[in-house]
């Protein structure tokens, strides 16, 4: 499925990258952002971990990109272009759906809108990188190792990640990192992909209480 | 899964939904299009969890799931069960005949029962009109109907409306001509169809023998001012009925209306109502088939029909457990008294 660029920019947005384990509740708002990575610096940190994929694996044979819904499925495709343009072969690029996967569904208000797996390729014996935007508890992660795991069985899974913020509640950690960014459980860190946001960057944002 | 290409275009994006709020699912009458659509699309998904090698997913891992059905049923009960299963559900199995319902147990009392042995959600088939209502008051969990007596079976519509998106071109019900054919006035799968298909823009006829129609045609509202004015079309004359029709859905003739004095005979229904190859032929050449089971082949559908590429009677079976599953998994997101008014 396509949709036109920015098509989703006046959505709402999904309680997402901070959680899905970490949803902004109710009755909170989020203040203005300082923003931490512009569309360049997303765009080098991208090429950047790009080439340390493939000198990982020393090449590309046996590798495969796994994104996770849903701003990791953009930055998987990104990733597996850039890789073609440097070593000339294309990646098998997949979405990966991580809901049914999640620890918290008997806790959350509503039941998350599934937002589909295609996986169209056969993952037994290939090192599967994991692509998401922000890596915070781990749970997504481990969801996701488990939502692979019923696909096959990977050679190895990697994981790559556009920011690393910290606070892990599992152990958990990734192979490539774009950047490592320090932040308080109170903040919301913010990634903005063009095919869904309509443009490249990341910021950190506060939670502030809304009727203070 | 899929043979595509690997490098080409594998990424899917998801649109944003509305939250799922109702608590139970007693018919489709209080859906909303948009909590269709919903159910369609986490529908969509589950089909793709039937497809993979390992059909299991862990999302409702330690929920209980009783399945308690009062009156017989092969599909319903087995889809059902497979459908919590593929989601890692606890199913429970309680056939009515063969549980203190004999001895005289009340419904309340075995809802309660079964609520005290760990029920959370309970999905139940009922001979009495209005008895998972009764059971959703008494009920702490979530209550899905499998149908009771003649008034719903609102996992049918929905898994007859995701089949025929499925399988029409374009994917829309919406002015399409889809004829419902056979004993409307004992049928609750006529009666949820008919909420179903009317939302979703179809153009509805109801097709059989007038003892079999009776208070349907005022219903369907030939004059103003009845629920169903103008939303759909009753009709004896089968051959109006199916002429350019889109979809042609059976209804299973019961061997019991006879007793009653409806029907002559199952063989004059067949002469004059069932659906052969000739009758087809006035539908449109790619017209989908479709019954909702248990067949009678030869009664009220001839096998030569059957044997269709387009009947899709065998889709309405897999996609009953995507659909089931699918309802069974928004259902579980809603807590507490918030669904509450579903049952009043």
């Amino acid at each position: 499925m396509e949709y036109p660029r920015g098509a989703f920019k006046d959505r709402p947005r999904e309680a997402g990258k901070e959680g899905p384990h970490r949803a902004t509740r109710a009755g909170q708002a989020v203040s203005d952002g300082r923003r931490i990575m512009t569309a360049d610096e997303v765009r080098r940190a991208t090429v950047r971990i790009a080439h340390e994929i493939v000198e990982k694996q020393a090449g590309t044979e046996g590798l495969a990109l796994v994104g996770i819904q849903r701003r990791g499925v953009p930055l998987a495709r990104r990733l597996a272009d850039a890789i073609a343009e440097n070593e000339g072969v294309r990646l098998p690029a997949g979405a990966l759906d991580i809901t049914f996967y999640r620890d918290d569904l008997s806790l959350v208000a509503h039941q998350p809108v599934v937002k589909g797996t295609d996986l169209p390729f056969d993952l037994n014996g290939l090192t599967v990188v994991v692509v998401d935007d922000v890596l915070y508890t781990g749970r997504t992660i481990r969801a996701a190792m488990d939502a692979l795991m019923d696909f096959g069985r990977p050679r190895a899974i990697r994981l790559a990640v556009l920011v690393d913020r910290g606070h892990r509640e599992l152990p958990i950690r990734a192979d490539h990192v774009g950047k490592n960014v320090p932040t308080s459980r109170d903040e919301i860190v913010k990634v903005l992909v063009e095919e869904i946001d309509g443009e490249d960057g990341v910021a950190i944002e506060r939670l502030v209480a809304a009727h203070l | 899964m899929s043979d595509r290409d690997p490098g080409a275009e594998p990424i899917v994006v998801g649109a944003d939904a509305p939250a799922w709020r109702h608590r139970h699912l007693l018919d489709v009458d209080v859906l909303a299009a948009d909590e269709i659509d919903l159910v369609m699309r986490t529908a969509d998904a589950m089909k793709g969890i039937l497809a993979r090698p390992i059909a299991k997913v862990p999302a409702l891992r330690g929920r209980n799931v009783t399945i308690i059905f009062w009156e017989a049923s092969t599909r319903t009960r087995v889809s059902f069960e497979v459908a919590a299963k593929n989601l890692s559900a606890d199913v429970v199995n309680i056939a009515a005949s063969t549980s203190s319902v004999t001895k005289g147990e009340s419904l309340v009392d075995t809802i309660r029962t079964v609520q005290a042995l760990g029920a959370q959600m309970l999905v139940m088939r009922h001979g009495t009109s209005g008895a998972p209502y009764l059971a959703a008051e008494h009920f702490d969990g979530h209550v899905l109907n499998g149908g009771d007596g003649w008034h719903a079976h609102p996992t049918q519509a929905l898994l007859d409306l995701y089949t025929m998106r499925e399988r029409l071109p374009g994917g829309s019900i919406a002015g399409r001509k889809v004829v419902i054919l056979g004993d409307i006035l004992h049928s609750r799968v006529a009666r949820s169809n008919i909420w179903s298909l009317t939302a979703a823009g179809a153009d509805l006829w109801l097709c059989g023998p007038s003892t079999l129609l009776r208070g349907l045609d005022r219903w369907g509202g030939r004059a103003a001012g009845f629920p169903g004015h103008g939303r759909f079309t009753v009709t004896s004359d089968v051959d109006a009925a199916l002429r350019d029709a889109d979809v042609v859905m059976a209804l299973r003739i019961q061997k019991e209306r006879m007793d009653s004095g409806l029907l002559p005979s199952l063989r004059e229904y067949t002469a004059r109502f069932g659906l052969t190859l000739d009758r087809l032929a006035a539908a449109k050449p790619d017209a989908l088939v479709m019954h909702p089971g248990p067949m009678n082949e030869g009664v009220e559908i001839d096998p030569a029909v059957v044997a269709l590429d387009r009947a899709v009677i065998e889709d309405q079976v897999t996609n009953g457990v995507a659909v089931r599953m699918a309802l069974l998994y928004l259902l579980a997101g809603v807590h507490g008294a918030e669904g509450a008014h579903d049952a009043a």
